[in-house]
């Protein structure tokens, strides 16, 4: 696209009564770029000023230099073939402009220090504009639309038949002979409607058949996974026999140092006789997208000694119960433990969460219901866990005849003749208990599947699991609580046992969900468009191959797992796993990779267009590069609060801290600004940051270049990164003033001028 | 895109995070979608929440990607002030007729705030609960989206109205403005109208109006967030003494025949959320947390373990009986311990009701939703209405997001 530019000022919101609308204009024609001014851009005669000059001009590349570009997006959308770039001039300049104190009157003059923070926000955007480019959404050959289930549980069953009515294909693959996974074993489901106080038949058998009957669903028993390749809308799948070794089975991640050694023959290659995790299986099947919902296994209850797991006889798990409860081998008196942890902890067992209070619930049921006359159910808690609609189950238990159910440390379980013997202290019965019954139910907790295994057997450079996931104790979970289906796997998505312990209820909810979110990726793909958080971004990276050096950064800090590699280490793209957070650009040292409307020119050019006085001490220059998810919002509040905010500061937005090349700080520095700050999201366990990794990586790459300062004889100091929630808008200002006083008093950058 | 967008259409009422997920979910498979709200904003209850549990994270951030989505995402429209008047036809071809209510300000705000500087009536914040007084032409909070004034006309005398209207310079203030109603086709309907605070006054023993030292677990929000009435410190109303003590009333009005039977799932994660709030400010206030059950269950339960170990925190197991108003501006919680069975009577700087979830539609049936016995509305895909989140079941903002991404395939489902 020939690009014809059309830059425009708006003067409204008090931007016309702080800055100098002619030298703004100034900085504008500097470029070569006229800019008209408006008093208010935003407005049906404001738009038309510009629609105007796109009709008689065929201008084709806007520059609006009025507010911030989270607001107004609709009014300055001028079509799919214009682009449009924006530079904010009210939140970051005329707002944050000091109030006058109380007695003074405003000055008439302006400050010399705001308009030359106003010039360079429209230098910047100028540059912006000029460097940018119109995107092409990435198209793929051929775009594969079935969708693999990976487990033919509750949760897949339910994914793929809510798949295959929304009219997509679906392959269930299952590594047992039949379908149904452990809901088979169960005798009553949960109640799921309102008086919520009848346990109810279980649906699976019915579920199993409405699969099975479906034209649109391919039923794998006796399968499994053995390597998942490709990309969404390309993922190439190889299915085996369950239980068998493959040449295809998916490698392990080794390292560059194992690497290493395997060659030297000093370690054994854990991939001997696997075919390369980026060879494609000619005999594999395509998928669009893989829901993994291989469910859970009934955790280990041993350890607690105390409790005669496995050394005293009828001492049993919940899901054993549930066996036996089918078979109606019920006994009379049962104890249920929900704690395990006697007088020192009242949590519930390893891998708990509220279904298993409604397991001991349901169960205490059955004791009562089997042995009318004689049944006793004694359910001992340290909290019962019956959370929303729940409760009224648990109101209904309470209730019956033969349950007993009281709060209770349980600090012994032994043999007492034929039966068991049961004692409990701190109970609600104001005594130690000792209840004699026949058999005791561990209220055991479901382990995921993926705790130990990788079970998703991606065959991708990053190895063949989720990433991470001892932050969730091992299950396939999200670490954003707004964002549940965010994986790190684009194009895959979990549900059920592997999320976390779920009710059959919840885990239809959620497999629902992923089979949305499945749909959703495939769909994305065939627009060629980005899935969350940048949904709908046409652009990807684009790398200049033939002058990479085959470092290996990009590939291996990829968030996402996008980059596979070659033999010799060039990296091999996946645009459809891409997020387009830019990790890969903030890595790469030889600057090849690049997006159509973000690159290392781009961001570069802007830092280059901020004007840096050499001869004036009081006029410091502070680049900061601004996460625009999180920190660049909080910044627009600051000034939406008249915050005051420091003028030796211009402030560039980036996608996230992740994509900061440093090379932008080196041109920072060597066009003699005096320091360099990034303002990024929280990192560590509880990590805020939207592409996961961004910006605990700005910060280590920072730390570098605090080293390579120190090489030049410039303070380490003078480049920073502070982490920003959205809602710290109010002390952004003196986090800012904070590290310009650090510069003020390390003096200028003595580079400046050269 | 017009109102008559035809097949595959939904209609989302109520955007708050559920709601807005759902929209959202099914716009970016390619479906058109209408989402409404009744306030002058999106993002319903969590907008008001100062943290997220357990990772103590601010909602606005996960509502800035959403809003982010919503505006680069051009297959969805929203309304604001809008509410559902009637619903007709049935799966595959819904006919809604719809009501705009007016906000007085019109589609030129610039948000630049000159009306509310010249703005000389006040009003009770709704956002805050009424905590503190705001001007009547306002943006209800700083992520307002869409982020456009609103004039509380009634609220305003004729010169105030006068002088909001001259100080505009971009013409935004229509003091005419009318409800306006409109119809939309669709072919399913996503209810996802969220929930209200339980009414603390209808707890009769808990004496709510007693004293400005009872206050609601969401009113603790917001003296707990930076944009509050108290600018983020934690200070009893009334007369803005530091709390030294503290009490959490568990279960009030959940759990509890009288008032609502279901339990509202997040209260005690809450109530450990607000604890931290709490410890941030005074390190050394004493705490004391009536409950029944303390429901933190799974992932949860690391999160509790941090707060049960804080020696200044006692937990008493026991329902609350009564809470007394005492002179110095305290209150004394009186309950029987169920462990000792001893009576408790604890006196305390402030008191913290952590009231539950009370299902906000109230004309379900009405608009022909199939509603349970407390007030959620009953998910019935075969019938085109689908209920998501808090509307459907008493969770919390994560399960929200399941089921609401889980009532986006069942409504994309009927057009196809």
């Amino acid at each position: 696209m020939d690009k014809v530019y059309g830059a425009y000022l708006c003067t409204g919101c008090g931007i016309g009564d702080v800055l100098d609308v002619d030298g703004l204009k100034g900085a504008a024609s500097e470029t070569g770029i006229e800019m008209k001014e408006h008093d208010c851009l935003c407005g049906a005669a404001g738009r038309a000023f510009i629609e105007q000059d796109i009709a008689d001009n065929g201008v084709n590349t806007v520059v609006v230099c009025a507010c911030s570009p989270r607001v107004m997006q609709e009014e300055f959308n001028f079509g799919e073939s214009t682009i449009t770039v924006r530079g904010n001039l009210r939140e970051h300049v005329a707002w944050t402009v000091a109030e006058p104190a109380e007695g003074e009157e405003a000055s008439e003059e302006t400050d010399e220090f705001i308009q030359e923070m106003g010039e360079d926000y429209v230098r910047m955007a100028v540059t912006r504009a000029q460097k940018t480019e119109m995107p092409e959404p990435y198209q793929m050959e051929t775009l594969h639309r079935e969708i693999l289930v990976m487990g033919g549980g509750i949760a897949g069953l339910t994914a793929a038949g809510e798949a295959a009515k929304a009219g997509y294909k679906v392959t269930i693959v299952e590594k047992e002979a039949v379908l149904g996974g452990k809901a088979l074993g169960w005798r009553k489901m949960f109640p799921t409607s309102y008086p919520y106080n009848a346990l109810e038949e279980p649906n699976i058998e019915q579920m199993v058949a409405e699969v099975q009957a479906n034209a649109n669903i391919t039923v794998r028993t006796g399968a499994e996974v053995a390597r998942v390749a490709g990309a969404p809308g390309a993922f190439n799948v190889t299915i085996k026999e369950a239980g068998v070794a493959s040449e295809w089975d998916a490698p392990a991640k080794v390292t560059v140092d194992e690497q290493e050694k395997i060659d030297k023959g000093e370690l054994e290659d854990p991939n001997a006789g696997m075919i390369k995790y980026t060879e494609l299986n000619p005999d594999g099947q395509m998928f669009g997208a893989v829901v993994l919902a291989t469910g859970w296994k009934p955790a280990d209850v041993s350890e607690f000694e105390h409790l005669g797991y496995g050394q005293v006889q009828n001492v049993v798990t919940n899901a054993e119960f549930e066996r036996l409860a089918k078979q109606g081998k019920v006994p009379a008196k049962v104890a249920f433990v929900l704690s395990p942890g006697a007088k020192e902890s009242d949590k519930d067992f390893p891998f708990c969460n509220s279904v298993t209070s409604m397991v001991a619930l349901k169960q205490a049921n059955y004791v009562v219901e089997d042995n009318p006359e004689t049944g006793q159910a004694f359910i001992l808690y340290q909290h019962m866990r019956t959370p929303g609609n729940a409760e009224l189950f648990y109101k209904g238990m309470q209730a019956k005849d033969g349950v007993f159910m009281t709060k209770a440390a349980v600090t012994k379980v032994e043999a007492n003749g034929s039966g068991l013997a049961v004692t409990a202290e701190d109970s609600l019965l104001g005594e130690d208990l000792v209840i004699d019954v026949d058999m005791v139910v561990l209220a055991a907790g479901m382990e995921p599947t993926t705790a130990e295994e990788p079970m998703i057997n991606l065959a991708y450079r990053q190895g063949p699991a989720f990433l991470d996931l001892d932050l969730f104790d091992g299950y396939a979970d999200s670490h954003f609580i707004c964002f549940p289906y965010e994986t790190r796997r684009t194009g895959v998505y979990t549900c059920g046992g592997v999320r976390k312990a779920e009710t059959m209820e919840e885990t239809m909810d959620d497999a629902t969900g992923a089979a949305l979110k499945a749909i959703q990726c495939i769909e994305s793909a065939n627009r060629g468009v980005s899935v969350h958080p940048r949904s709908g971004d046409q652009t990807y990276p684009d790398f200049f191959m033939s002058r990479c050096t085959q470092c290996k950064r990009c590939t291996e800090e990829c968030p996402f797992g996008a980059l596979d590699d070659d033999e010799k280490g060039t990296p091999l793209p996946n645009p459809t796993r891409c997020r387009r957070c830019g990790t890969c650009m903030g890595a790469c040292p030889e600057r090849i990779i690049n997006f159509a409307d973000y690159s290392i020119d781009m961001i570069g050019s802007m830092v280059k267009a901020i004007e840096v006085p050499d001869d004036d001490e009081d006029k410091l220059r502070i680049a900061v590069f601004v996460c625009e998810n999180d920190a660049y919002p909080a910044l627009d509040m600051s000034g939406m609060h008249r915050n005051k905010m420091n003028t030796l500061v211009r402030f560039i937005p980036v996608r996230c801290l992740g994509s900061v090349n440093m090379v932008w700080i080196k041109d920072a520095m060597s066009s003699g600004m005096d320091g360099a700050l990034l303002l990024g999201c929280k990192y560590g366990d509880d990590y805020q940051c939207h592409f996961v990794k961004g910006s605990e990586i700005a910060t280590k790459r920072m730390e570098n270049i605090g080293e390579t300062l120190g090489s030049l004889g410039l303070e380490p100091e003078r480049c920073g990164v502070r982490e920003i929630a959205i809602s710290d808008y109010d002390k952004v200002p003196a986090i800012i003033d904070e590290f310009v006083e650090e510069i003020i008093e390390m003096g200028p950058n003595p580079f400046k001028g050269f | 895109m017009s109102n008559t967008a035809g097949n595959g259409a939904v209609l989302v009422v109520g955007g708050g995070i559920s709601g807005l997920t759902a929209a959202l979910e099914a716009a970016e498979v390619g479906n058109d979608v209408f989402v409404i709200d009744k306030n002058p904003y999106f993002g319903g209850r969590v907008a008001q929440l100062n943290q997220y549990f357990p990772k103590l994270c601010p909602p606005t951030c996960g509502l800035e990607i959403n809003f982010k989505r919503l505006k680069d995402n051009r297959k969805i429209r929203s309304y604001s002030m809008t509410t559902v008047k009637s619903v007709s036809g049935g799966p595959g071809n819904f006919t809604v007729e719809l009501e705009t209510a007016p906000r007085f300000v019109n589609s030129n705000c610039t948000a630049c705030g000159d009306c509310a500087a010249a703005c000389t009536d006040e009003i009770d914040d709704p956002f805050n609960f009424g905590m503190r007084k705001i001007k009547a032409a306002y943006l209800p909070h700083e992520m307002a989206f869409p982020r456009r004034f609103v004039l509380a006309k009634d609220a305003c005398s004729d010169e105030c109205l006068a002088a909001v209207k001259a100080s505009c310079k971009y013409n935004a203030i229509d003091t005419e403005m009318q409800t306006e109603t409109f119809t939309l086709q669709v072919s399913s309907i996503i209810w996802s109208t969220g929930w209200n605070p339980y009414e603390a006054e209808k707890i009769d023993n808990l004496k709510f109006n007693s004293s400005p030292a009872i206050i609601t677990n969401m009113m603790m929000e917001r003296l707990a967030a930076d944009n509050g009435p108290t600018a983020g410190k934690i200070l009893r109303p009334g007369d803005d003494k530091e709390p030294e003590s503290f009490a959490f009333v568990q279960c009030a009005g959940s759990r509890d025949e009288n008032h609502m039977e279901h339990c509202s799932y997040i209260c005690c994660m809450a109530t450990f959320k607000q604890i931290s709030y709490i410890r941030e400010q005074y390190p050394e206030a004493k705490i004391y947390v009536f409950y029944i059950d303390l429901r933190t269950p799974g992932k949860y339960e690391s999160f509790r373990e941090k707060f049960t170990a804080d020696e200044n925190t006692t937990f008493i197991k026991g329902k609350v009986a009564d809470i007394i108003a005492e002179g110095d501006g305290g209150v004394t919680v009186v309950a029987e311990d169920t462990l000792s069975a001893k009576k408790i009577q604890q006196k305390v700087d402030m008191c913290v009701l952590a009231t539950g979830m009370k299902p906000a539609m109230e004309q379900g049936e009405q608009l022909g939703l199939t509603v349970d016995g407390n007030g959620f509305i009953v998910s019935e895909p075969e019938k085109g209405m689908i209920s998501a989140g808090c509307a459907k079941a008493a969770v919390d903002v994560y399960s929200s997001g399941q089921s609401s991404t889980a009532a986006a395939l069942k409504a994309i489902q009927i057009g196809r």
